[in-house]
C-alpha cells in the first residue's frame, strides 16, 4: 500500500483526488454513493455574492467522449453556502476548497473576507467560467487582469488561495505566472474549452446559452500539455484537471506535473470512478516500487 | 447508502413499435424498490452520459424500459443482446403520488406512455388516455387492459382509434376521476394542465430535460417552478421527474 497523501499549499489531502466544482453540488448527493472521505477533497459548486438562478436549460450536451455545459453557476449564495452546506461539509473527513465567482472583483475580494472567517480550508479562484454573462473568464484570460484579481483577492484571503486557470486563451504558462507573481498558494486547471453543438435540423445549438464548457476524455490531451507547460513556469503546485475518466489518465496527469487531480466528468457516467481510480494509483505504485504518489509528479521526460 | 448501481442481466430487448424497444432486466428477488414514475439511469458503454428511462414496469422481479431509439446511446442500447449485463442506477427521482380511493386519469403521450403502466397498476380502475403519432408508434395496449385500465386511444392523425389529441378525451371523461397524472412532450402537458385547471382538478406532470448526473449535483436538468409565491430553479432528477402541474412555469 502506498502513500497516497499529497500536500498542496500546506493543506493535506489523504489522496490525490479531488471532486471539480460543478459536477458535485456540495457534496450531499454522491455522499449517499461512498463516505466523501474517499475523496481527498472536495472543490465545492461555484458559488457567488448573492444566489444565481442560472442559465435556462437546455444546460447540457453530449459530444464525442464529452459534454458541453452551460448551466451558469446556479447557486444559493455564499452566506447560504457558509451557513447550510459548510457545516456539513467539513464534517465529512475531507478537504473543502470554496470555489467563488464574482461579477466584480470587489464581490470575489467580499467572498473571499466572509471565507476567510470559516473552517473553509482553501479558496479557489473561478476566474474562468465561460457560461456567465459577465464576470467568470472575462477576469481570465489575460496576465494583466488574472494579475490584478489574484492580488486584490490575496490582500482579502486568509485561506490558501488557488487560481483556477482557464484553457481559452494564447499563452497559459505566462497566465499562471501572473498568478503566482501576485499571491496564488496553486493553480488548478483546466476548466473547460468553449465548445458548441447544433442541431442540424433545427438549427439551434442545443445549449440554451448556445456555446458551452467542453470537458470529459475529449479535452484530456490538452489538459496535459497546459498543466505540462505551466509545470516548468511556476514552482507553485498544479492542481490538474480535464477529461481524467481512467487511473491510467490520473498517473499521467500527475507525471505531466501535477501535484493534486480534480475529477469531474467522469462521475456522470461512473460516480464510482474515485474509487477505482484510487486504487488504480495505488496498484501502480506498488507494481514499480513507489512508496509515495508525490514521487510521480513532474517526472515526464520530455524529448 | 441510498444511491446503488447494479449490473442487471438483460432478458430481452424486443423492437415493438417504429424506433421504439422494450427492454427487461433481471432484477433478482425481494422485489423491486421501485415506485411508479420514477427513472433508471442507463449506462451506455463509450458514451460520456447515462440515459435516464422512465421505469415502465417492475413486477415479478422484472425491470422493465421501454425506450425510444433518438440519438447514439438509446441505438446502442437497443443493440443489447439477451445475456448481456446492464449497469443501471435506480430507482431514481420522486415519482407519481397515487392516493388510495381516488380515481386517476393517467395520460401519456408518445414516448411518455411507458412511466403510465406502471402507475395504472397501482392504482383502482384508472382511465389511461394514450396518445401516438400515428398507428406505427401505438405501443403497450394490451399490458393497460391486462392491468385493468379503461383504456383509450387517440392519433394525430387517425389511423387507429379517435382521431385528435389526448385533451380532447380527457375534456369527455374528466369529470368521472378526481386526479390527472400526465407523461409527454412539453406542449401536451401544458394542454393537460390548462384543461385541469379549467375543471379544478389535481394534475401530476413527468417533465424531461437533458440531464447528466441523475442525482441533484449537476445542476444541469433545471425546470423553474413557483413556490410559495417565488420563481426558483428545481432540477428534474432529483425534485422530480413529477411535478405539481400548477407550480411548473412553462418556457420558462
Amino acid at each position: 500500500m502506498a502513500d497516497l497523501s499529497v500536500k498542496v499549499a500546506g493543506v493535506s489531502f489523504n489522496n490525490p483526488l479531488i471532486a471539480a466544482s460543478g459536477t458535485f453540488g456540495f457534496g450531499r448527493e454522491y455522499g449517499e454513493f461512498y463516505p466523501l472521505s474517499t475523496l481527498g477533497g472536495i472543490s465545492c459548486k461555484g458559488i457567488t455574492l448573492k444566489r444565481r438562478d442560472g442559465n435556462p436549460p437546455p444546460r447540457i450536451a453530449e459530444t464525442p467522449s464529452g459534454i458541453l455545459n452551460a448551466v451558469g453557476l446556479q447557486n444559493p449564495g455564499v452566506d447560504v453556502f457558509i451557513k447550510e452546506d459548510l457545516p456539513w461539509l467539513k464534517e465529512q473527513g475531507t478537504v473543502v476548497i470554496a470555489n467563488i465567482a464574482g461579477n466584480t472583483v470587489e464581490e470575489y475580494c467580499q467572498m473571499a473576507e466572509k471565507l476567510s472567517e470559516t473552517d473553509t480550508d482553501m479558496i479557489e479562484l473561478n476566474i474562468s467560467c465561460p457560461n456567465v454573462k459577465s464576470g467568470g473568464v472575462q477576469f481570465g484570460t489575460s496576465c494583466e487582469s488574472v494579475g490584478n484579481i489574484t492580488k486584490e483577492v490575496r490582500a482579502h484571503c486568509k485561506k490558501p488561495l488557488i487560481v483556477k486557470l482557464s484553457p481559452n486563451v494564447t499563452d497559459i504558462a505566462s497566465i499562471a505566472k501572473a498568478a503566482e507573481a501576485e499571491g496564488a498558494d496553486a493553480v488548478s486547471m483546466i476548466n473547460t474549452l468553449t465548445g458548441m453543438k447544433i442541431d442540424i435540423n433545427t438549427r439551434r445549438p442545443i445549449i440554451h446559452n448556445n456555446t458551452g464548457g467542453l470537458s470529459g476524455a475529449a479535452v484530456f490531451p490538452v489538459a496535459v500539455r497546459m498543466v505540462w507547460q505551466v509545470s516548468s513556469a511556476v514552482k507553485i503546485p498544479i492542481i490538474g484537471m480535464g477529461g481524467i475518466t481512467t487511473w491510467e489518465d490520473a498517473v499521467e496527469m500527475l507525471i505531466a506535473g501535477a501535484t493534486a487531480l480534480q475529477i469531474g466528468t467522469v462521475l456522470f457516467s461512473d460516480p464510482y470512478a474515485p474509487v477505482k481510480i484510487n486504487e488504480g494509483i495505488n496498484k501502480f505504485l506498488d507494481d514499480n516500487n513507489i512508496s509515495s504518489v508525490t514521487e510521480l509528479t513532474g517526472t515526464v521526460r520530455p524529448w | 447508502m441510498k444511491y446503488d448501481i447494479r449490473k442487471l442481466v438483460l432478458i430481452s430487448n424486443e423492437n415493438i413499435a417504429e424506433g421504439i424497444y422494450d427492454m427487461r432486466l433481471e432484477y433478482g428477488d425481494g422485489g423491486i424498490p421501485v415506485a411508479c414514475g420514477q427513472f433508471a439511469h442507463v449506462y451506455v458503454p463509450g458514451k460520456s452520459l447515462r440515459r435516464p428511462i422512465s421505469v415502465c414496469d417492475a413486477r415479478d422481479g422484472v425491470l422493465r424500459l421501454v425506450y425510444q431509439v433518438k440519438g447514439e446511446g438509446t441505438k446502442i442500447m437497443s443493440q443489447m443482446k439477451p445475456g448481456e449485463t446492464v449497469d443501471v442506477l435506480a430507482p431514481l427521482g420522486n415519482g407519481f403520488n397515487i392516493e388510495k380511493g381516488k380515481r386517476y386519469a393517467l395520460i401519456g403521450g408518445g414516448i411518455g406512455v411507458p412511466p403510465m403502466l406502471y402507475t395504472a397498476v397501482q392504482c383502482e380502475s384508472p382511465l389511461v388516455i394514450t396518445g401516438f403519432r400515428s398507428e406505427s408508434l401505438v405501443i403497450l395496449q394490451e399490458d393497460f387492459k391486462k392491468a385493468g385500465a379503461e383504456l383509450m386511444l387517440c392519433t394525430d392523425d387517425g389511423t387507429v382509434g379517435r382521431k385528435g389529441f389526448v385533451t380532447d378525451l380527457l375534456r369527455e371523461k374528466i369529470n368521472e376521476v378526481d386526479e390527472v397524472c400526465a407523461c409527454g412532450p412539453t406542449p401536451m402537458l401544458k394542454a393537460i394542465a390548462d384543461v385541469c385547471r379549467e375543471f379544478s382538478k389535481p394534475c401530476q406532470i413527468s417533465l424531461e430535460e437533458r440531464m447528466a448526473c441523475g442525482i441533484g449535483a449537476c445542476l444541469v436538468c433545471a425546470v423553474k417552478v413557483r413556490k410559495n409565491g417565488e420563481e426558483i430553479m428545481q432540477h428534474v432528477c432529483k425534485n422530480g421527474p413529477v411535478f405539481n402541474a400548477e407550480e411548473v412555469v412553462f418556457n420558462g
